[in-house]
């Protein structure tokens, strides 16, 4: 409540910022706007910043870290011996005081001294809220105020408001950097603690992957073994599917619409192709389960061969008919930009259309569809939806299409879904898993610019 | 060929037959062309045509009509009219009575359980609802359309043959019975289904619909909406426009090439390890979604407004510099607006991705269970493709046809979000 109160006074106490700063500014100068040193509307901005901005950068430091600050108060109000003991009970009493805070039933008879910190901590938070609302408001006033006694005619008003604005800009372009340092932080932090309790080396190659630890001792089946490798070779299998059909498929329609479609055909194809792009992987995922797999598996027991209801077979296919209009529409760029006169000199030569493809535009192009088919190769890699619907969870370590396997993505998704303790091995190697995944995919791409950078023709 | 002599090598046997391998190979390579294009139009055409053949009958629902007796009696026997008596009400009794009185031979009890199965578990509520808004219905007797069972439903639309033996047909024969003599009496019709699209999620088929995961998703987009745009617009007008040419704005720009390559679900875990665990942000919650998704579109929104703001001629600029704005001012007054409509292009296309993305949003937890609509960007909500992943898993039958039908929708959403990117283009698109 106390937030929205903020809220609505910052949004007025700026808009009222900028109208008395435009006003105080045409005042100064008695109405000729020509004696000031920028267009008024420029001063009331000023005003406005000063006036909306302290008291916002405020609110968002105080939003990312009230829980935190209200927490350690509380907690250090606590008797020594309930803080003292290990990181989980830790995390368990504070889970247990923020239930009882929110007034959600923790489902045992709580502690009375738990209770009073869940009071004490609702107290605080709400005390914070109202200290907020009375800081943020006097610093909103404040700089208002601060703001409108510099306006003078010479003031250059525009100057400092497009350095707040380039502050921003700037600001704005550094969240990718901010974007992908968190992606590795994140990736590398959880993957190094997943590293102390499992070795890497082990982990890289291993061969045995069943990631259930054990609840108790005594249970079977629960050795808690993270070797990737079955995961690693199911990933590659249903790629390599993928890439069997993505690839003569995309690059065929990729030279037939550049080279023979007219275009008439042309108009109507493309489209086509970019809706084949644009359906959600959940969609193919779908279809893959229940449409493909059952398919191949009629189809194999027909001809008398055992398949797996969750083949790696139906799930690579429908991954390749995923990747085509992929590989389709970069080869499609490639293709066309080999020039003309090169067609046109092997046309002189009395080379037909397709030896003249074949022999002078694919080896001209051929750096291009390299790195096509390596960024169709990452995007088959990191696809999730597919492998998580159809194929399997065995981690089988085979290279028959006809049977299942599971995916390094595949495993990352069924790691995480649903609640379970963030700390846990089993939790921890969806991390290492998703290092692994994050490492491949950037090489692939990086390789990919390399390639093209390196081998492109220069024709002009 | 009129300068070929008698023995000339254009008139040799070899020569011929090389001309006509090479002309047949010529043939067979623009043939595979034409194969491999009418091959994914006919990938195409299965996935789709596999789809809506599976769910377009999800858009109707069975209903029966039952005569109920709104007995005071087993309503409110007080007679208070009490708003909290009525929503306890055993409307459950009511269906079953009706049921009972139409079906007068059917008296033990395992064949009565069978008989009350026909209608769904939802029924009952669909009576209460009733009272509660016409409280006056007490005492009489109306004929009402009630929702029935999806097996029901499944066994009118055709999917569960008669022909097949009782024990591996999920509806019984006494069921069949019972709903062809319904049916004889006019009282089973395929009606509308609007639950499907009002309705939250459930267990039970007839009562789940997708109105929960579209508002989530909208909620998710507009989170994703409000903070991609601003941040993506200027990065872009930074690097296009003022970004000196050093290490810096090369390392950013390598950057966003890579994110754009970043594998979705690599987002999803940055925020499980970040927004969940370092923030301690709400598990489920659009506002995370909406953070994680903005990400994930942030390079394709940079990248496209990048393009927009190129296409801008240097004529528009340095006319705007001449007459005396600044730097910042030619660009946000002249060069902005112009290249508006390439951006929202982008937006809108960023946008479809981000609307049917599945996998970075089940790392985040928003693949729970919910049932309620959701109303606020903190409550647990999930998204339309999380709830076709989530019905996908379910073994009824009702509920792959209803899968197929939230995928039809999710497909309209996203149909209806390209064609207007596209009239966008279209319309505004200007050469320079």
């Amino acid at each position: 409540m106390q937030i929205t109160v903020l809220l609505l006074v910052l949004v007025g106490l700026t808009a009222a910022g900028y109208y008395m700063g435009r006003a105080s500014a045409v005042r100064a100068v008695g109405g000729r706007i020509a004696a000031l040193h920028s267009v008024p509307a420029y001063y009331g901005v000023y005003v406005a910043l000063w006036a909306g901005l302290p008291a916002f950068l405020l609110f968002l430091v105080w939003g990312a870290s009230e829980n935190w600050i209200v927490m350690q108060m509380v907690l250090g109000a606590l008797p020594q011996n309930m803080t003292d003991g290990s990181e989980q009970s830790l995390s368990l009493l504070k889970a247990d005081i923020l239930n009882i805070a929110a007034g959600i039933s923790t489902g045992r008879e709580p502690d009375p001294v738990v209770l009073a910190a869940a009071e004490r901590y609702n107290m605080l938070r709400a005390l914070g809220d109202w200290m907020l609302l009375a800081i943020g408001s006097a610093l909103a006033v404040a700089g208002l105020s601060y703001a409108r006694g510099r306006i003078a005619p010479d003031l250059r008003a525009r100057n400092l408001v497009e350095r707040v604005i380039n502050v921003f800009l700037v600001g704005c372009s550094l969240v990718a950097i901010l974007t992908t340092a968190g992606i590795v932080l994140s990736l590398v932090f959880e993957a190094m603690r997943f590293f102390t309790v499992y070795p890497i080396f082990d982990f890289l190659f291993g061969l045995q992957w069943s990631p259930q630890t054990a609840i108790r001792a005594d249970q079977v089946g629960s050795s808690g073994s993270f070797g990737a490798v079955p995961l690693f070779a199911g990933t590659l299998l249903i790629t390599l599917i993928a890439m069997l059909v993505a690839v003569p498929v995309g690059l065929m329609s990729a030279i037939y619409m550049s080279e023979y479609a007219p275009p008439r055909v042309r108009a109507t194809m493309k489209p086509v192709l970019e809706i084949l792009a644009g359906i959600p992987t959940v969609v193919y995922g779908f279809f893959a389960a229940l449409t493909m797999a059952p398919f191949v598996r009629r189809l194999g027991e027909s001809m008398g061969m055992s398949v797996s209801s969750e083949s790696a077979l139906a799930a690579g296919f429908v991954m390749g008919i995923m990747i085509i209009p992929f590989v389709s529409s970069l080869s499609d760029d490639v293709i066309n930009s080999v020039p003309q006169s090169l067609r046109d000199g092997s046309y002189g030569l009395g080379a037909t259309r397709s030896e003249t493809i074949r022999q002078v535009v694919l080896p001209a192009a051929l750096p291009g569809i390299v790195a096509a088919v390596m960024l169709a190769i990452s995007r088959a890699i990191g696809e999730t939806m597919i492998v998580t619907m159809a194929a399997g969870l065995a981690a089988n370590l085979t290279a028959n299409p006809l049977q299942a396997v599971t995916t390094v993505t595949t495993q990352i998704a069924t790691l995480l879904v649903g609640d379970q303790e963030f700390d846990s091995p089993k939790t921890l190697s969806a991390f290492g898993l998703g290092l692994v995944l994050f490492v491949v995919t950037l090489s692939l791409n990086m390789i990919a610019l390399r390639v093209v950078q390196k081998y492109r023709e220069k024709y002009d | 060929m009129a300068i070929a002599r008698p023995g000339s090598y254009y008139l040799s046997e070899g020569y011929a037959a090389r001309l006509r391998a090479r002309y047949a190979a010529e043939q067979r390579f623009k043939a595979y062309g034409i194969a491999a294009v009418a091959a994914a139009a006919v990938m195409l055409v299965v996935l789709l045509g596999t789809i809506v053949g599976q769910g377009y009958t999800a858009f109707w629902q069975t209903q029966i009509r039952l005569e109920i007796h709104f007995d005071p009696a087993e309503i409110d026997p007080q007679g208070t009219r009490d708003r909290s008596v009525l929503a306890t009400a055993n409307t459950m009794k009511l269906v079953r009575d009706s049921l009972a009185a139409q079906f007068p031979d059917i008296t033990e009890r395992a064949e009565r359980r069978a008989l009350y199965d026909i209608m769904s578990s939802g029924a009952p509520f669909q009576l209460t609802r009733m009272l509660l808004d016409d409280p006056s219905l007490i005492g009489t007797t109306r004929s009402v359309w009630l929702t029935a069972s999806d097996d029901v439903d499944q066994f009118i639309k055709g999917y569960i043959s008669r022909d097949v033996p009782e024990s591996a047909r999920r509806v019984s024969d006494l069921q069949i019975r019972a709903v062809d003599a319904l049916a004889s009496r006019n009282a089973v019709e395929k009606q509308f289904n609007t639950v499907l699209f009002t309705g939250g999620d459930s267990r039970e088929p007839e009562l789940a619909g997708i109105g929960g995961a579209i508002v989530g998703s909208f909620l998710t987009l507009l989170v994703t909406l409000a903070l991609s745009v601003p941040i993506g617009v200027a990065a872009a007008i930074y690097l296009e426009e003022f970004a000196p040419k050093n290490r810096w704005t090369d390392l950013i720009e390598v950057n966003i090439n890579n994110l754009a390559a970043v594998p979705s679900i690599v987002f999803g875990l940055l925020g499980l390890a970040v927004f969940l665990s370092v923030f301690g942000m709400p598990r489920s919650a659009p506002v995370v979604g909406g953070l994680v998704l903005a990400l994930m579109t942030l390079p394709t929104i940079i990248i496209a407004s990048r393009a927009a703001l190129k296409a801008v001629p240097p004529s528009i600029r340095e006319a705007a510099l001449g007459v005396g704005a600044s730097r910042l001012q030619a660009v946000l007054h002249h060069v902005l607006p112009l290249a508006m409509p390439g951006i929202l292009t982008g937006t809108i296309i960023g946008m479809a991705q981000a609307l049917g993305e599945t996998a970075p949003l089940l790392m985040i937890g928003m693949v729970a269970f919910i049932v309620d609509i959701p109303g606020g960007f903190t409550d647990s909500a999930t998204v339309l493709p999380v709830q076709i992943f989530m019905w996908a898993d379910s073994p009824e039958r009702a509920f792959l046809e209803r899968t197929s039908a939230a995928i039809m929708i999710l497909l309209g959403f996203l149909i209806a979000m390209n064609a207007v990117a596209v009239l966008l283009r279209k319309k505004f698109e200007r050469r320079w």
